[in-house]
């Protein structure tokens, strides 16, 4: 199906009180705009409100000041209600410079807000942006509420005091900014405060500098005179369930989550990787947790980081292996020796657009081939994918747990998205979280690595180190009974029969497929996977909302899949994949379940609209009939 | 298990050899098997973790824990092994082909990080397994079916590279001169850190002889020279000719043994230990021996110390790290 775009009908700003708000900090690279995302994001959190937020940053570490492609951005929807996208257009666009309206101007609401910083709009800017004339001045704002302040001057004066000179005063108009929205949307001042504080703890005097700029901002909204329009906003609380929360970023839920599973399976970690964009933060995050059951290999390519991986899991450490596609793709040949040797092994996928280098931090889902059939010979492994970042949490400890229980490599499929999209997290309680002890193999009787449980069909598990269990492992195609090499061909057919049986048996140990809004049967199912959920909610709530008959499914075990799934989809007159590729999981779905699936891809490096959803279920709905 | 009475048949598994009749591996194989139960070490510890190529199947005729893995990346797995399990003896059994063109890179890194484990390369000079095509150690002009008017690609010395990648126990031994292998590998086995060893293999198949002139009794003397630390280093049937330096010049010479200026063997000295890495030519013997060798911090004992600091991390209290709040 073609991609196209409803405009959601929403003029938030009208009111004094509004359901929920999306709101864009854009500028240079260098101009700190993720700092100052994230303050925002934690005050909103505070607040009360529900949110979801996309950094959204360019791969030139320094771009050239002024340039568009070095536009630097961070999103964050918040609200009311459930909020599980960072939205579709803009509600507040904050410019910090030329470049920064013209790459998102477009996105604005009709009607929206726009900040500029006048003070960086000068003549060289302007044309670095490709203006020709200056857009605050020539009435082509027009159709927006425009509040355009000299910012970096005002930084400049609050900052004067504290004698930074001026290229460090002036890093000090991103707080002003930050001061005018937190003023804007009736923020607390605090929390941000008491972090530039421990971030500047050893220079008191850049901290004095920045919170001055902030109180500055906010006392700006609070006293100057603003044209009409622009005045404070309210998003009433979200309500939530009881409990103690907090925000979360995909990578940072991963990490726990693999530090979770290995606590609760008695198992240490040995996490290597090689840095590649949007997968290092991983790595960063658990270089960090030297406190935990976890060691972390730089390796010094991708093939080294996998087969150290590899090295300690036959060690009886669980490795675990991360990377992007061009990664995961190198990866490939030491993953089928892992299932040809049946040892447990994580590998973390967050996919970025490809093919190649693609696009290095935008988003994409279409290493799932790869992931699925990306080996060489009959190579069966499960495939997981988190829906959101909370999710990862969760799915890294399954991930941890198919792993061990079945001694079998496992891909966990994040995405840039996910990685670095933050949601609010209601913090399970440790206690409250399932065990799943690892068993190895005792020192007692004789052993053979080719026992297996005849449930799982798991090979059991020795420990170097144990006496009396020496045994011999390796590619070479290994005898069902004796382990010990064997170019038998009834054995190999056995051994790859086995190997297909042993991952098609874990539909039996995961959850049945649920449907996550709407009725297990009908006109139509909405069915995807990974960080798509967000939109594909927002979408189908929507249409449901107009009276239309679809569904929500979303999966997240892709292999094997729930053995419930087929006929979930069967009870639907119509199924649309939406996915940020050309159709890879609906081409598999339609070969498991001989069903006509339609495929809506995206691949435009960004994550689906949710008015991008809607406008296909209304031209699915207009296809299968009318609304009811 | 008693390890003090641990024999040769201890560390032979019941899998049946299968390299060709006559083939160098046999006898390193022996070699190995036999010293094992010296090093008063505990078998379950022994690990033995190879690449792909003859000598690769070395560790199904082990009867230790092994794992025979796939082409070059042997190091890397070791790694793993090592890393997640510090107290275990982890042994690399790998090719010139294995260890030194697809695996070259895992090589380098590994000697670099200085990793406590054993490497040892079996160097035949020819790619065996895929039926005698040239490697990356095969003399200049070596007819191959890949190379059929002869190999224009010079050889690179596996000792010289380890030793530029940082190596700081560097070897060389020969497949049959089983004390001498011997000596090396347990002196390989006793230095903490990467100790690399290559050992010239025969294979009879795709490049017999290749070190007949090092090996034979009639020839030996005139063609290789064992070199002992703080011992001169003299060659010949009589011990007649010696080893000096070209101060000049900066490069090696072979003069009499009586002259004053002979060199004497300083394995803690990483210059000499490149000239005699790279020594042999007309009118040269090879040096095999401890080339270098030379105590330094392995990777393991500092990545175990900044692991093992503290166990302490509570999930709980990361979980609720940094800004959280109650919602009623």
């Amino acid at each position: 199906m073609e991609l196209t775009e409803e405009k959601l009908d929403e003029r938030h700003l009208d009111e004094r009180e509004v359901v929920d708000v999306v709101v864009r900090f854009a500028g240079d690279s260098g101009d700190g705009m993720q700092l100052t995302g994230a303050n925002f994001t934690l005050a909103t959190a505070l607040y009360g409100n529900d949110l979801s937020t996309f950094p959204d940053f360019p791969a030139e570490i320094r771009a050239p000041v002024g340039a568009t492609f070095g536009v630097s951005a961070f999103q964050i929807y918040f609200g009311s209600e459930d909020v599980t996208t960072a939205g579709d257009a803009l509600d507040v666009l904050v410019a910090m410079n030329p470049a920064a309206l013209a790459t998102n101007l477009a996105n604005v609401v009709d009607g929206g807000l726009v900040i500029a910083d006048r003070g960086a709009f000068t003549a060289k800017n302007l044309a670095k942006a490709g203006y020709a004339a200056n857009p605050l001045d020539d009435g082509s704002l027009a159709g927006h509420r425009l509040l355009d302040i000299d910012i970096s001057a005002q930084a400049l004066a609050a900052a004067e005091p504290f004698g930074l000179g001026h290229k460090a005063s002036l890093r000090c108009k991103n707080m002003w900014t930050l001061g005018l929205v937190m003023w804007l949307f009736d923020r607390d001042l605090g929390a941000t405060v008491n972090n530039l504080k421990t971030k500047f703890a050893k220079r008191p005097e850049i901290a004095g500098a920045n919170i001055a700029a902030l109180n500055a901002g906010h006392a700006f909204g609070e006293t100057a005179e603003l044209p009409s329009g622009i005045h404070v906003y309210r998003v009433p609380q979200a309500r939530s369930a009881p409990g103690l929360y907090r925000n979360v970023t995909g990578t940072q839920a991963l990490a726990w989550g693999l530090l979770a599973g290995a606590e609760l399976s008695g198992i240490e970690l040995l996490f290597a990787s090689y840095p590649i964009t949007p997968a290092s933060n991983l790595l960063h995050e658990l270089s960090n947790r030297g406190d935990f059951r976890v060691g972390t290999f730089q390796a010094e390519d991708e093939i080294a980081a996998v087969c150290t991986a590899i090295g300690a899991s036959f060690a009886g450490s669980l490795g675990v292996t991360s990377s992007a596609g061009p990664g995961v793709a190198l990866k490939s040949e030491g993953m089928s020796l892992a299932i040809s040797t049946e040892l447990p092994l994580l590998v973390i996928d967050t996919q970025r657009g490809g093919p190649s280098t693609g696009l290095p931090t935008k988003t994409e889902q279409s290493d799932l081939n790869m992931a699925l059939f990306g080996r060489h010979g009959d190579t069966p492994l499960p495939v997981i994918a988190p829906a959101t970042p909370p999710e990862c949490f969760d799915m890294a400890r399954e991930a941890v747990r198919l792993a061990t229980g079945y001694m079998t490599p496992v891909m966990l499929l994040s995405d840039g998205y996910l990685a670095n999209a933050a949601e609010r997290w209601r913090i399970p309680r440790v206690e409250d979280l399932a065990r799943t002890p690892v068993k190895f193999a005792g020192d007692s009787g004789e052993f053979r690595p080719s026992r297996r449980d005849p449930q799982s069909l798991a090979r059991n598990w020795a420990r170097p180190g144990t006496p009396g269990l020496e045994h011999r492992i390796g590619g070479i195609e290994s005898d069902h009974d004796s382990g010990n090499i064997s170019y038998e061909p009834a054995n190999h057919q056995r051994m790859t029969d086995l190997r297909q049986a042993k991952i098609a048996g874990i539909a039996h140990d995961i959850p049945s497929q649920e449907v996550d809004q709407g009725a297990a049967s009908g006109k139509l199912a909405v069915v995807g996977w990974g960080s798509t959920y967000g939109a594909i909610h927002q979408g189908v709530k929507r249409a449901r909302g107009e009276g239309h008959d679809v569904s929500h499914i979303h999966v997240r075990h892709l292999c094997p899949l729930p053995r419930n799934l087929g006929e979930l989809l069967g009870g639907f007159d119509a199924v649309l994949v939406p996915e940020m590729n050309t159709g890879q999981f609906a081409r598999l779905l339609r070969a498991e379940y001989l069903l006509d699936v339609e495929s809506l891809g995206k691949v435009s490096g960004q994550p689906f609209k949710i008015g991008e959803i809607l406008a296909a279920i209304h031209a699915k709905c207009r296809k299968e009939g009318p609304a009811q | 298990m008693n390890q003090a009475n641990l024999t040769l048949k201890d560390f032979a598994s019941d899998q049946e050899v299968r390299w060709c009749p006559g083939c160098g591996d046999y006898a390193i194989l022996k070699t190995v098997q036999k010293l094992l139960p010296t090093l008063g070490r505990p078998r379950e510890n022994q690990v033995f973790v190879s690449g792909i190529g003859c000598s690769s199947r070395f560790p199904y005729y082990m009867n230790t824990y092994g794992f025979h893995t796939i082409h070059g990346r042997a190091p890397a797995i070791a790694t793993g092994v090592k890393l997640a399990n510090p107290e275990l003896d982890v042994w690399v059994i790998t090719g010139d082909g294995d260890g030194l063109s697809i695996g070259g890179n895992h090589m380098m890194h590994t000697l670099r990080r200085n990793l406590d484990l054993q490497i040892l390369l079996f160097n035949n000079e020819i790619y065996g397994l895929t039926k005698g095509q040239y490697s990356p150690t095969s003399r200049l002009g070596t007819r191959s079916p890949s190379s059929p008017a002869g190999s224009i690609d010079p050889p690179l010395s596996p000792c010289a590279v380890a030793l530029g990648a940082g190596g700081a126990f560097v070897a060389r031994s020969i497949d049959t001169h089983a004390k001498h292998l011997s000596a090396v590998i347990g002196a390989g086995h006793a230095h903490k850190g990467t100790a690399f060893i290559e050992i010239l293999q025969n294979c009879p198949i795709y490049n017999d002889g290749i070190f007949e002139p090092v090996k034979d009794r009639a020839t030996a003397p005139d063609f290789r020279v064992e070199v002992e630390h703080g011992k001169p280093i003299v060659f010949g049937r009589d011990g007649e000719k010696a080893i000096r330096l070209d101060r000049e010049r900066l490069c090696l010479e072979v003069t009499g043994a009586d002259a004053e200026d002979v060199l004497v063997h300083d394995e803690s000295n990483p210059v000499l230990a490149q000239l005699l890495a790279a020594m042999g030519g007309p009118g040269f013997p090879i040096a095999i021996g401890v080339l270098y060798r030379h105590r330094q911090p392995s990777f393991d004992e500092e990545f175990s110390r900044r692991k093992g600091k503290s166990k302490e991390g509570n999930l709980a209290a990361l979980l609720q790290s940094g800004n959280t709040w109650v919602v009623d």
